[in-house]
């Protein structure tokens, strides 16, 4: 692997690392409330105040008048790390309340601000972050697997098989999406627990998505059966199945490879799209898109720039990711020639 | 040839010498106008207002959405209208009224003399024809319900060319407050099409100017699909101001299409609208912080008359296939239920987060901002979780081990408020409750619906367990509300269509609506509604969240701007609205 390879593949692994672990970084339960601080600007890190220096950092208490926010300098919260707070699941099954960051007392930490309920915006862009980027992982995988298959399948077989099934990937190419997820959504009951719209909606992203994928997977396949190891391996009396295994699924490989690193920060973004629209996760799970919906308002947007912090959370994620997809192609390139 | 040529000179020089002397700026002395005595103001220039969406219609009797109803409005006028300042009537198109003594008879005085914008003199014949198609079933008007009392539509009688008779089935509160809404249309435009049975079409968004009149300050100028309507001075208007100067000060009045409430504000911080109510308060903070730069005038006029609320489905459902809904009614029904979920909504944190200070909480359906009605003795708890708790208990619900609220057979407690997903205040209330909701250990789904597809779940399909909605702001009176409190009512959300009352505080409320319909003594009236609201709080068939104060900004040029509570709050007045330093015309002055 080439070094920029390895270095984006390190910030990919401590992106999804920092996410995996959100309820232990975060300092806040996502969902939880606080009616008094209400679109309070981010907490700034202090470390002179007026007796001198300190090595510890701390934050100053908030509060509220004509012009918002303001820091009240009678009240120091110093930061403390490894502290007991709100109770969370690490990693969905061991139940703590271990927090990587704190502040004792009434303070609050608020890395990057809150909403408009006072929910601390960086525990959600951690917590919504698992919710968008799991969404854009499954939903990617769920597309690879139906189209290697459907691609395989058409590749090898040729024939009607091929005619039939690249005819539906054509239409699923020219299927308007959105407007499909639109109508979709109103066909579902009310009652849908976020749990159950996270699947439908990553189901629903992955099955439409199917299509690319199986027209390059057809392609090679297509190209890879008449190679010479192939025919032999047919002469000898392999089954269809090994050989798609064996011989032809290798060729692939390397494609799937760059196609996930592609749909990957596609579908996360579809989700966002989604949510933004509301027809994603309803609250109070946070999601990137639907923590980016509040500022469908004029008001929001022009007066609360810390609330576009999932926006460049997607942002940097796509980009290690498109990148990732750049360096893989032209190493897969490389090798092919 | 010649002699023909000089005739039909003579002819036109002569029709607008009548025309000169019919509509001159100074009024003459056979028109009977209304003065303002202490409106003053510079003549000329026009304002322009953006609105979020494009009128329907201009046709007053059949519009029913708010914007066609803001234009139609300022090219109409009514026989009494509401002073909007003072919620007052005052006389309008009629001078003066007489109430018989048995309270059912009305007598009217028109004012002589006044003209349609159109330049034909308006009389009494013009008020029975309005009414005649008010009252038609076949035009189906939405104004129709209010002429009807006791299944009996009232009678129009012309006494003679000035004069009309009113007579009502029985006694009715306030009936002169019935006439603000019901417009005036000119007779000698509206009859062949209404006889020809083509009413509904007349006066549509593409009728040419010239077919549209009223008696309003402004008439049809212009009408742009998809971008702007503009109405120009109505040179025959009935107002004069405190110097006898003919009232609208205004030459034009331009209504843009903007689309939606952040664009009117874009519009506005930009310059190219001049006025905007019903702002949101965050819209109206960031229009204060910008005051500096803008100078805007600002007004924020206290809590309004709407109501936010949280309804639960108690609908009768068996006809209808929704078992899980009609299972989940059980707690629906429960009084100590409701009381519960009513003690849990921490409403100053709706007032404060939602509406940024500009509100006020709600008890009852009737707010701090009416003051003639408002039953104050109605309590104010504190929102209280123990209280809560001790209720849910008390009616046989209990907790599992992980603070999961079960009812008395063990299920679940959970269930979904729907919400119009456009309106971002009741998302946020939504958002609110279900914070406040989880404590009680109730699971709580929102459900932000498309606003078309939710009225379909609350009024037809009943497909629904709870939702957040919000209704008044027309009139202070109760009358307009019977609708909503009668069993019978068409608004009478938690349980749409009883045949009879459901339970017995309903019946009472029904007794208690109609007594007071037909009392006329105010302090009278007030105790019998008094007794409804509270019978309302008791039994919360809403549980009530808050009520946002009516906010609205003008351009600081703008002069005489008076806004007001009840709709159209900056508009009310247009008639009098004139723009600061504006080129003073001839005639004007």
């Amino acid at each position: 692997m080439r070094f920029k390879t390895k270095l984006l593949v390190a910030a990919l692994v401590v992106v999804h690392f920092v996410l995996l672990f959100a309820g232990f970084i975060a300092p806040y339960d996502p969902a939880e409330q606080n009616r008094v601080l209400p679109y309070a600007p981010p907490s700034r890190l202090h470390f002179r105040d007026a007796s001198g220096f300190h090595l510890r950092p701390f934050v100053y208490g908030l509060k509220l008048d004509l012009d918002g926010f303001t820091e009240d300098k009678n009240q120091v919260f110093p930061i403390h790390i490894f502290v007991r707070a709100s109770r969370y699941k690490l990693l969905g099954f061991f139940e703590t309340n271990w927090h990587l960051l704190g502040v004792s007392g009434s303070g609050r930490l608020v890395l990057l601000g809150t909403d408009g309920f006072g929910r601390d915006e960086f525990s959600r862009v951690l917590h919504g972050g698992q919710i968008s980027v799991a969404a854009g992982i499954v939903a990617t995988f769920d597309a690879l697997l139906v189209g290697m298959m459907l691609g395989m399948l058409a590749g090898y077989y040729g024939g009607w098989v091929d005619e039939s099934l690249m005819g539906a990937a054509e239409l699923f190419l020219s299927l308007p999406w959105l407007y499909f997820l639109l109508g979709v959504r109103a066909f579902l009951p009310l009652h849908v627990s976020p749990a159950r719209t996270f699947l439908l909606l990553t189901c629903v992203i992955g099955l439409i998505g199917w299509a690319r994928p199986a027209r390059l997977v057809r392609g090679i396949v297509a190209s890879a059966r008449s190679r010479n190891h192939v025919l032999a391996a047919r002469g000898f009396g392999a089954s269809d199945f090994y050989l798609l295994r064996r011989h032809i699924f290798p060729e692939i490989y390397g494609v799937l490879l760059t196609q996930a690193t592609v749909l990957i920060p596609r579908y996360i973004a579809a989700e966002v799209a989604l949510s933004f629209l509301g027809l994603g996760v309803n609250e109070p799970v946070a999601s990137w898109g639907n923590m980016l919906s509040t500022l469908q308002q004029y008001s929001v947007l022009v007066s609360y720039a810390w609330l576009l912090a999932p926006a460049c959370a997607l942002v940097v994620t796509s980009v290690i990711y498109s990148l990732l997809a750049d360096c893989l192609h032209s190493q897969l390139k490389f090798q092919s020639s | 040839m010649k002699l023909i040529t000089n005739l039909a000179l003579l002819v036109c020089l002569h029709a607008a010498l009548c025309f000169a002397v019919i509509a001159p700026e100074t009024p003459s002395a056979g028109e009977e106008l209304d003065r303002a005595a202490d409106v003053s103001g510079h003549s000329g220039g026009h304002l322009t207002i953006g609105e979020r969406a494009e009128p329907k219609t201009l046709n007053p009797v059949i519009a029913t959405d708010a914007v066609s109803r803001e234009v139609i409005g300022r090219m109409m006028a009514d026989l009494v209208e509401i002073n909007r300042a003072t919620q007052q009537t005052q006389p309008a198109l009629a001078k003066s009224w007489k109430i018989a003594p048995d309270g059912r008879a009305f007598t009217l005085q028109l004012r002589k003399g006044i003209r349609f914008s159109d330049g034909h003199p308006f009389d009494a014949d013009d008020v029975v024809f309005s009414f005649k198609v008010y009252m038609d079933e076949n035009v189906d008007s939405p104004q129709r319900d209010l002429l009807i009392v006791d299944g009996k539509p009232l009678t129009v009688t012309k006494l003679d060319q000035y004069t009309v008779q009113f007579t009502l089935p029985r006694p009715y509160a306030a009936a002169e407050r019935i006439f603000d809404g019901l417009a005036m249309l000119p007779k000698h435009l509206l009859e062949k099409p209404y006889h020809e049975g083509k009413f509904a079409q007349a006066w549509s968004l593409n009728a040419a100017a010239s077919e549209v009149a009223g008696l309003g300050p402004f008439r049809l100028k212009q009408y742009v699909p998809g971008q702007r309507v503009v109405l120009e001075r109505n040179p025959y208007y009935w107002r004069v101001d405190r110097d006898n100067h003919r009232l609208p000060y205004l030459d034009e009045l331009v209504f843009l299409f903007v689309g939606t409430e952040d664009a009117q504000v874009m519009r506005f911080e930009a310059g190219e609208t001049n006025l905007v109510s019903r702002l949101s308060s965050e819209n109206y903070n960031l229009l204060t912080r910008e005051r500096a730069r803008t100078n805007a005038q600002l007004a924020d006029l206290g809590p309004s008359l709407e109501y936010n609320f949280l309804v639960f489905n108690q609908n009768d459902l068996s006809s209808k296939k929704l078992d899980a809904t009609a299972q989940r009614q059980k707690w629906f029904r429960a009084l100590k239920f409701r009381q519960a979920v009513s003690a849990a909504v921490d409403r100053d944190a709706i007032v404060r987060l939602v509406y940024g200070t500009r509100g006020s909480a709600l008890w009852g359906n009737v707010g701090p901002g009416n003051k003639l009605w408002s039953n104050t003795s109605i309590p104010h708890p504190s929102p209280s979780l123990d209280t809560a708790r001790q209720l849910l208990k008390s009616a046989g619900f209990s907790w599992n081990q992980s603070g999961q609220l079960l009812d008395a057979s063990g299920q679940q407690v959970e269930f979904s408020i729907v919400i119009s997903s456009s309106n971002t205040q009741r998302m946020k209330m939504a958002t609110l409750l279900q914070d406040d909701l989880s404590h009680l250990g109730m699971q709580v789904h929102l459900v932000p619906l498309e606003f078309r597809a939710l009225i379909d779940r609350v009024f037809q399909s009943l497909d629904y367990d709870a939702a957040i909605m919000g209704l008044g702001g027309g009139d202070a009176d109760p009358n307009p509300e019977m609708n909503v409190w009668m069993s019978n009512g068409t608004s009478h959300l938690w349980n749409l269509g009883e045949t009879q009352p459901a339970t017995a505080w309903e019946r009472e409320i029904d007794q208690l609506m109609q007594q007071q319909m037909i009392t006329l003594d105010y302090a009278k009236r007030k105790q019998l509604y008094d007794r409804v609201q509270s019978l309302i709080s008791e039994n919360l068939p809403f549980i009530f969240l808050a009520t946002p104060n009516v906010l609205a900004a003008a351009d600081p040029r703008v002069g005489n701007f008076h806004p007001a509570t009840l709709d159209p709050c900056t508009l009310w007045n247009v008639d009098e609205l004139y723009v600061r330093g504006s080129v003073e015309i001839a005639g004007a002055r």
